[in-house]
């Protein structure tokens, strides 16, 4: 069975959600939904078998051939793995949505549309093998996902959160485009198992670095890293079945996802290793250290999903050591990261239905009004629990397992010496204890704030009660997984995590089997991950306890210097300022823009003309000058100065006829009967036409030309004029093919049976020319026409500015 | 001569050009209308001024005009006829409907900005 086309199967139920919408007004379309991620999610499971076995699947649907675009669906253990959580999460996501989300006021039709166009984007990104259509899936999650933020579009914080992350999301995505286009020129070829194949080959390369940054940009920016993660707490303006499927669960993991699938390809450099890591834990400390400072249910989450990307991030890069080193140690970070990425997206997506819970029965999520609701919501408190300490890293958690082994690879970079590791890597493992001991802080702040302490009474907009029992089946599965996956890890890590972690690091493993890691919960007192954890329990519920004595500490930071004052800032210089430079620049005067046109014209060609030594002037190729010819020059050069400097409109028209006539006059001087016959009509013609319209005409005025701006005009004509004469001697003076003239003079009579050679070549060799010069004759005609007779301005003119 | 001609056009483009950049609409006109001239010499004299009868089949003659460059401009002295005619009605329209042929005053409305 071609499995690609299932990529696509959620975008084809997608068009019939509408017609389901309106037709069947009284079933919550959700239903119909939930059947899609059901049905793909049982159909990827049945790849666990050959993913285990370290096999892999191939499907390919041809795009562009002749450009080597095509979609290919290629599951292994790190595409599968990813396909069952979206596909997972995704039917959770859908059955809470419909209990959330009611089905008489809320535009369901368009959130489903929406949600099922995401989950064919992401189902994309993770199986694509062709980066082209990878980046075609990236940019369609970024779409999706901003028409979920602003799915309540009258809200000014949805609109403002939606373009935000937009404008992020996308320049990541672009910058991932261009190292995508390295890579491909680099490899010649866009298939990423191709590029894994010659990936040792690109080491070195010009390209390799910059493709390298480039593709980490688009990475960062997706999986919310430090300092792209300010979209992500903005998103939160999304409904909350959005905010934990999108922003925990899935499209964030997409950045992972990237950096995993390309570790093969990069892990060579340690410019990848230094970034992926430092970023990382940079995130994850900052991150967990702001998610303190909120207020607000979903933003506390929100800052901590990015610390927590920013930890299997750091793990991920980690990971990428185990290409430098062949040292036992590092194996457990990419394990670790997987694992954690797992671990992550259940206790997290639990954790946001839970504040989705909250919200909608108490009416707030603002940490501040809420509290005391143990009794009143059990079952959504218990959740909450077990999510949290999950997240703090607690047993018997699966949190616990992959916090413990977060720790230890942290340790162990202590020992890898390549890249100047050895002087920083102590920082490593304390950043990360750090951090640690902040998201035990949150987590307790998290669930015990809201469940725990005296009930507020009347501050709630609703009187609280437990949700009804459909709402809580997605956030109590997720529960039971993570308490579940605490006790079995070693067979999720044989059916998930191996076969993922055998995918990023083909060069350590040939099969998932191969992997010897062991994933347990007790390692004895002499481990000093034991004790790194017990500090972190010891000193996070000391700092729990202080908490409102040094909460004061976030006030310090001025609003002015935070990330999103930067990114503020910058919007809004750059509109300002365009729009500045755009004032600055366009006048709206025609004269302006013509000085500008002739400025450029001289300058470009006069600097075009001497450096490139082009200007040369070859005195005997000029013909000696004759006495009619002078005479007339004299003629021509009073006319011209007559018409600059006559005071009335007659006196100009009448100078400007004398130099039509003075032309005509050359045009005999010249030898060109035919020119002459036709300047003299027109000339005449256009003098008669001046007079016709004397009447008519305004007089001539300077409109108080400044002798400044005379000045100007004069110099930028000066400019112009000698640019022309310039250009004239130098093509004059080297005439590098002769005149296809004798062409013309030896078969105007044979070929065309005519005597006039121009009248010839005007109607008969480039006839076309005529034809066409008679058509704009006729167009003058009609259009002078029709201005004089249609007058049609007033009508309707008020209306058309508005 | 050529020399001469070159010095001739350039003297015809700056008078062109200094109208052109001129306020009054009119001036602009007259302008283009020196222009065209000066863009006609300058093919003609490009074309060469040699030649010591005009480009015509006549018993004796050998030494022909370039007839190219004479067609070319032939061409050019009718489409500029019909744009100057066409730019004079516009600027006498432009009077009659503004009541001013100031180029300065004939910018795009303010809400157009």
């Amino acid at each position: 069975m071609e499995f690609v086309f299932l990529i696509f199967l959620p975008i084809v139920a997608a068009l019939f959600i509408p017609l389901l919408f309106n037709r069947m007004k009284r079933i919550h379309t959700g239903w119909f939904v939930l059947a899609v991620p059901l049905i793909l999610f049982l159909y990827y499971v049945t790849y666990i078998p050959t993913t285990m076995k370290g096999g892999h699947a191939i499907s390919e649907l041809r795009w562009i051939p002749s450009m080597g675009i095509s979609f290919v669906s290629y599951i292994d253990g790190l595409s599968l793995l990813f396909s069952l959580l979206i596909t997972g999460i995704g039917s959770l996501v859908v059955l809470y949505s419909i209990f959330y989300l009611d089905k008489n006021k809320e535009k369901l039709g368009n959130f489903y549309v929406y949600l099922l166009l995401f989950m064919s984007a992401m189902l994309g990104v993770v199986q694509s093998d062709n980066v082209i259509s990878l980046y075609l899936f990236w940019e369609l999650t970024s779409i999706s996902s901003f028409l979920l933020i602003g799915y309540w579009y009258t809200r000014d914080r949805s609109r403002f959160g939606a373009l935000k992350s937009m404008m992020i999301t996308v320049f990541g995505g672009l910058m991932m485009l261009g190292g995508f286009v390295l890579l491909g020129i680099m490899g010649d070829t866009y298939s990423i198992r191709e590029l894994i194949a010659s990936a040792p080959s690109f080491v070195g390369h010009d390209y390799f670095t910059l493709a390298l940054v480039l593709l980490l940009l688009g990475a960062f920016t997706k999986s919310a890293q430090f300092p792209f993660y300010i979209w992500l707490p903005d998103a939160m303006e999304a409904p909350t079945p959005v905010s934990a499927y999108l922003h925990s669960a899935t499209m964030v993991k997409a950045g992972l996802y990237l950096v995993a699938r390309f570790t093969p390809i990069f892990a060579f450099s340690e410019v990848w290793v230094w970034l992926v890591t430092g970023i990382g834990l940079l995130t994850l400390f900052w991150g967990s250290f702001f998610a303190v400072k909120q207020t607000d249910l979903k933003a506390i989450l929100a800052f901590s999903t990015v610390s927590q990307l920013g930890l299997i991030m750091s793990l991920l890069g980690a990971g990428a050591i185990t290409f430098h080193s062949d040292d036992a140690v590092f194996k457990f970070a990419m394990f670790a990261a997987i694992f954690h990425l797992i671990n992550h997206a259940t206790f997290k997506g639990s954790l946001f239905m839970i504040a989705g819970i909250v919200d909608h029965e108490t009416g707030t999520r603002d940490i501040r009004k809420l509290g005391g609701l143990m009794s009143i919501m059990p079952v959504s408190f218990t959740v909450a629990f077990i999510g949290s300490m999950s997240m703090a890293g607690l047993p018997p958690f699966n949190g616990f397992l992959s916090k413990e082994m977060f720790l230890q690879s942290m340790l162990a970079i202590r020992q890898f010496e390549l890249f100047q590791f050895d002087t920083w890597s102590i920082l490593f493992p304390v950043i990360a204890w750090i951090a640690s001991v902040f998201t035990f802080v949150y987590s307790f702040y998290f669930v015990f704030r809201t469940f725990a302490g005296k009930r507020k009474e009347g501050r709630l907009p609703q009187e609280p009660h437990e949700a009804p029992v459909g709402m809580l089946i997605s956030p109590v599965i997720l529960g039971v997984l993570v308490v579940g996956i605490f006790f079995i890890p070693n067979l999720v890590a044989k059916w998930l995590i191996k076969p993922a972690v055998a995918a990023i690091q083909p060069n350590l493993y040939s099969q998932p089997a191969d992997i010897d890691i062991h994933v347990a919960a007790w390692h004895g007192f002499d481990s000093p991950e034991l004790w790194l954890t017990v500090g972190v329990i010891v000193i996070g519920a000391l700092l729990y306890a202080t908490l409102s004595k040094w909460q004061k500490v976030y006030g310090l930071q001025p609003a002015k210097f935070s990330l999103n004052a930067l990114y503020d800032g910058l919007m809004s210089f750059s509109e300002k300022g365009m729009n500045r430079i755009s004032r600055f620049y366009m006048t709206g005067l025609i004269r302006t823009y013509m000085i500008y046109i002739f400025t450029f014209l001289s300058i470009a060609v006069l600097v075009v003309l001497f450096t490139q030594d082009a200007f040369v002037v070859d005195m005997n190729s000029f013909s000696h000058i004759g006495v009619y010819s002078a005479i007339n020059a004299v003629i021509l050069i009073l006319a011209v100065g007559f018409v600059l400097l006559s005071k009335t409109r007659l006196a100009a028209i009448i100078s400007l006829g004398a130099a039509g006539y003075s032309v005509a006059l050359f045009f005999v001087i010249f030898k060109a009967p035919d020119l002459a016959l036709t300047q003299l009509v027109i000339e005449t013609v256009s003098v008669a036409l001046f007079l016709l319209a004397f009447k008519h005409l305004p007089a001539l005025k300077d409109h108080g030309e400044t002798v400044k701006t005379k000045m100007t005009n004069g110099i930028v004509a000066l400019g112009v004029g000698i640019t022309v004469t310039l250009i004239a001697l130098s093509a004059h003076s080297q005439k590098l093919i002769p005149s296809i003239a004798q062409f013309y003079k030896d078969t105007v009579k044979t070929e065309a049976g005519g005597g006039n050679i121009v009248n010839v070549i005007l109607v008969d060799y480039r006839g076309f020319d005529t034809l066409f010069e008679i058509a704009v004759l006729s167009i003058a005609g009609i259009g002078v026409l029709g201005m004089i007779k249609l007058r049609l301005a007033r009508k309707g003119n008020s209306n058309e500015n508005k | 001569m050529e020399l001469l001609m070159a010095i001739l056009i350039g003297i015809l483009f700056t008078a062109a050009v200094y109208l052109i950049l001129s306020r009054s609409l009119l001036k602009i006109i007259l302008g283009t209308g020196l222009l065209s001239h000066g863009a006609h010499l300058l093919i003609l004299t490009m074309g060469g001024l040699g030649g010591s009868s005009p480009p015509v089949l006549d018993k004796g003659a050998s030494n022909f005009a370039d007839p190219l460059p004479q067609a070319l401009i032939l061409t050019a002295i009718v489409i500029s006829f019909g744009v100057t005619a066409f730019m004079l009605v516009l600027a006498y329209r432009t009077y009659g409907e503004h009541k001013t042929d100031n180029m300065n005053l004939m910018r795009g409305n303010d809400e157009h900005d």
